[in-house]
């Protein structure tokens, strides 16, 4: 199963670049290099997970992240931030990111992030559809 | 610590320190102690000796002229004196020739009945004779056997003759005995004239004497031997007894002074050129002076002994004086001095500090921009490195992967550069937390552990239990420690011992004392190991930040960081840190975090 992952930095020449290397890796990746792209690539298609830089200039990554999480709670976001802040990390992991992975990122270590997040993201879509299945087995009497 | 003597660049560095040094010393206090010493000295001593002057010249003036009217008082009192007694004597003999008729004066026994009288009314005479016109001594009575002797050559005949009375300077005459004559002229009816003479030999010495002791009495201080009074004639023979100034019809040595009516006080010099003060009256109608002779620096003897006690007072109050304003000076100057001192110091430190904080806002901000196109660097070199690992010619060509991996560890190396720098320009805010000391310090060591055991290195924790939990930043100490205690192991090969010592010190302070036995620490680099990329370890690796983080750590937390080192021996770092954090402090840190 390919991930399904959309990178979020303001760096065109970097997003482009780490989006094929991905892509080469046999991931689904979208790239988007302001955040207000970013949240309407969410609101059209479900991803896996959300590469988000903590700095980018129209928006504040925590703000996106905030904004992100109350559309689809499920959203899986992991932070890059080029300098780690124990600070802003804790406050991304309140938000709910998933992971903080400082710049320059390693690939491999990002690839492993993304598929955790993937599996946590199957684990909370179907406890979903359970819930779902529940309800309807709930209301619905046969 | 492994650290070795650093490049010449640093060489370069602490000759400007030490110029840096010398330039804030602005003042020359080797100067400004002399100046001011000597002014000092000058303002207070050139009063005192000026009015010991003032008072040296009022006090000598006024004993001169007290000594001058004293004189001039006792000169005038005895020419009266002088002039009465040869007054008297002459109108005596006056009476005598006219109550007298000649035939009578020239009766021997009558004569000397007179002289008797006059012995016993006025004293004095010694002999009386009556001498006819022609200078022949008809009468004589006295000691001598003068009668029939005759005068008409000696001068005082003729003088008697043309003047009518006439009193005589000392003679020897006939008799040879210093004597002085006082004759009278009388005209008989007949045109004729006769002359009465009398004699006095020694009696004027007497009176002068006489007065002398009487002023003595009067005036102590010009009694004695002190005043010298005599009479001399007007070619400067001495006339009567002279203390010092020679014998009766001596020359007089003393010059004959002007001729005047009144009483004159003169000074003079006697003829071994010493000072007098010389009182003398022009006696009228006698011919002699009478001189009063005083020794002027005996006079002014007591006024010497004050004088003497006048310079002594002097010079030990301007000692006195000398030595206040010396001492007051060296201490006033010690104590600019030591103020000076501080006040380098306090710049000294005030500079550091600032450079701290420049150079963490310039590496945070060159940090910063350098992480973003280090980013596109690392993903290109991936993404390069991804597309030869899909082509088996290039997979297989080890050089070609070699490059890569060579970038993308450069990479690595400069991302751990700038995490550092961000590290230490970071300003968090110091978040306030109840700390256990010795747990704390279990925790860092948790961490190496490992690495002591496997390099044999003992770690000996001694930290006291009266140590109270202390308010502080958990994650700032723990940086601190781990820091420091990394440095102590990197400082030893295998083997050798890390001593972690922790106290309650004064004024609610923690003291934490970190020791090694490793390579120490030279003397000149000591004093840079607080400075950021200061390192001697570039070529292992290190970035020269860690003990400058490691210091504005501890600055943030109100505590301070002191070394101690000998190389060989080891190096001991010593944390003082305050119990309590203050405001102030966290207020500033969150400024400089926004």
């Amino acid at each position: 199963m390919t991930e399904k992952v959309l990178l979020v930095d303001d760096e065109q020449e970097f997003i482009d670049t780490l989006a094929e290397r991905m892509r080469n890796r046999g991931m689904d990746v979208e790239t988007a290099t302001s955040p207000k792209k970013a949240l309407q690539l969410v609101e059209e298609g479900s991803f896996d997970a959300v590469v988000l830089d903590l700095q980018m200039p129209e928006m504040d990554g925590l703000e996106a992240l905030r904004i992100l999480k109350e559309k689809r709670p499920e959203i899986q976001v992991i932070l890059l931030t080029g300098h780690a802040t124990v600070e802003k990390g804790i406050e991304a992991m309140k938000l709910g990111a998933m992971d903080l992975v400082e710049k320059p990122a390693d690939l491999s270590k990002l690839t492993e992030k993304i598929q955790k997040a993937q599996a946590k993201k199957m684990i909370l879509v179907e406890k979903k559809s359970e819930e779902k299945i529940k309800n309807i087995m709930m209301s619905k009497s046969w | 610590m492994k650290w070795f003597s650093k490049k010449k660049d640093h060489r370069i560095q602490d000759d400007e320190n030490n110029r840096l040094r010398k330039s804030h010393e602005l003042f020359n206090f080797r100067r400004i102690w002399l100046l001011s010493f000597l002014l000092t000295s000058g303002f207070a001593i050139v009063p005192v000796i000026f009015f010991a002057v003032i008072d040296y010249n009022v006090t000598e003036r006024l004993m001169l002229s007290e000594t001058v009217s004293r004189t001039m008082r006792l000169t005038s009192n005895t020419w009266r004196s002088v002039a009465f007694y040869l007054n008297e004597r002459q109108s005596a003999l006056q009476f005598i020739v006219k109550e007298n008729s000649y035939e009578a004066l020239n009766e021997p026994r009558r004569l000397a009945e007179i002289l008797e009288n006059l012995r016993q009314c006025f004293g004095g005479f010694t002999d009386l004779g009556v001498i006819d016109s022609d200078g022949l001594q008809r009468t004589y009575v006295g000691s001598y056997p003068l009668r029939g002797k005759n005068y008409s050559g000696q001068k005082w005949f003729e003088n008697v003759v043309s003047r009518g009375s006439f009193i005589s300077d000392v003679f020897l005459g006939f008799r040879n005995v210093p004597h002085i004559v006082i004759a009278i002229k009388h005209r008989t009816g007949d045109g004729k004239f006769y002359v009465l003479r009398a004699t006095i030999e020694h009696n004027l010495s007497r009176i002068l004497s006489e007065i002398n002791t009487t002023f003595q009495d009067k005036m102590k201080v010009d009694s004695g031997r002190e005043t010298d009074v005599f009479l001399i004639n007007q070619t400067g023979i001495i006339q009567t007894e002279s203390l010092y100034f020679g014998k009766v019809l001596e020359k007089n040595r003393i010059p004959v002074p002007e001729v005047s009516d009144e009483t004159k006080v003169v000074e003079s010099k006697d003829q071994h050129g010493a000072d007098l003060i010389v009182g003398y009256r022009y006696i009228p109608e006698t011919p002699f002076i009478l001189m009063i002779v005083k020794d002027k620096e005996r006079l002014m003897k007591p006024w010497q002994q004050s004088r003497l006690e006048l310079i002594q007072y002097l010079a030990i109050s301007i000692t006195i004086i000398i030595l206040w304003i010396l001492g007051i000076t060296t201490y006033m100057i010690r104590r600019l001095k030591e103020m000076d001192k501080r006040r380098v110091k306090y710049l000294h430190m005030a500079e550091y500090s600032n450079k701290l904080a420049s150079i963490g806002r310039l590496a945070a901000g060159v940090a910063h921009e350098i992480n973003n196109p280090l980013a596109i660097i690392n993903e290109k070199a991936g993404l390069v490195k991804d597309i030869f690992h899909f082509k088996k010619e290039y997979r297989e060509d080890p050089r070609l992967m070699g490059t890569m991996d060579a970038i993308l560890n450069s990479v690595e190396r400069c991302s751990r550069i700038t995490r550092q720098l961000l590290n230490f320009a970071r300003h968090m805010n110091v978040s306030v937390q109840q700390i256990n000391l010795k747990s704390l310090v279990h925790e860092v060591l948790s961490f190496l552990t490992k690495e002591a055991e496997y390099r044999s290195i003992d770690v000996v924790v001694d930290i006291k239990e009266d140590i109270p939990d202390f308010e502080s930043d958990r994650g700032k100490l723990q940086q601190i420690l781990l820091n420091i205690i990394n440095n102590a192991f990197a400082s030893m090969k295998t083997g050798g011992s890390v001593t972690i010592r922790a106290m309650a010190v004064p004024d609610s302070r923690v003291q934490i004392e970190i020791s090694d036995t490793g390579c120490g620490i030279s003397q000149e680099n000591l004093r840079f190991i607080f400075e950021p990329f200061f390192s001697t370890k570039t070529e292992a690796g290190g970035t020269g930040l860690g003990l400058s983080i490691t210091y504005s750590l501890a600055k943030e937390l109100g505590g301070r960081i002191e070394v101690e080192s000998k190389i060989g021996k080891g190096t001991t770092f010593m944390i003082n840190l305050p119990m309590k954090l203050e405001k102030k402090e966290q207020s500033d840190a969150s400024t400089a975090s926004g």
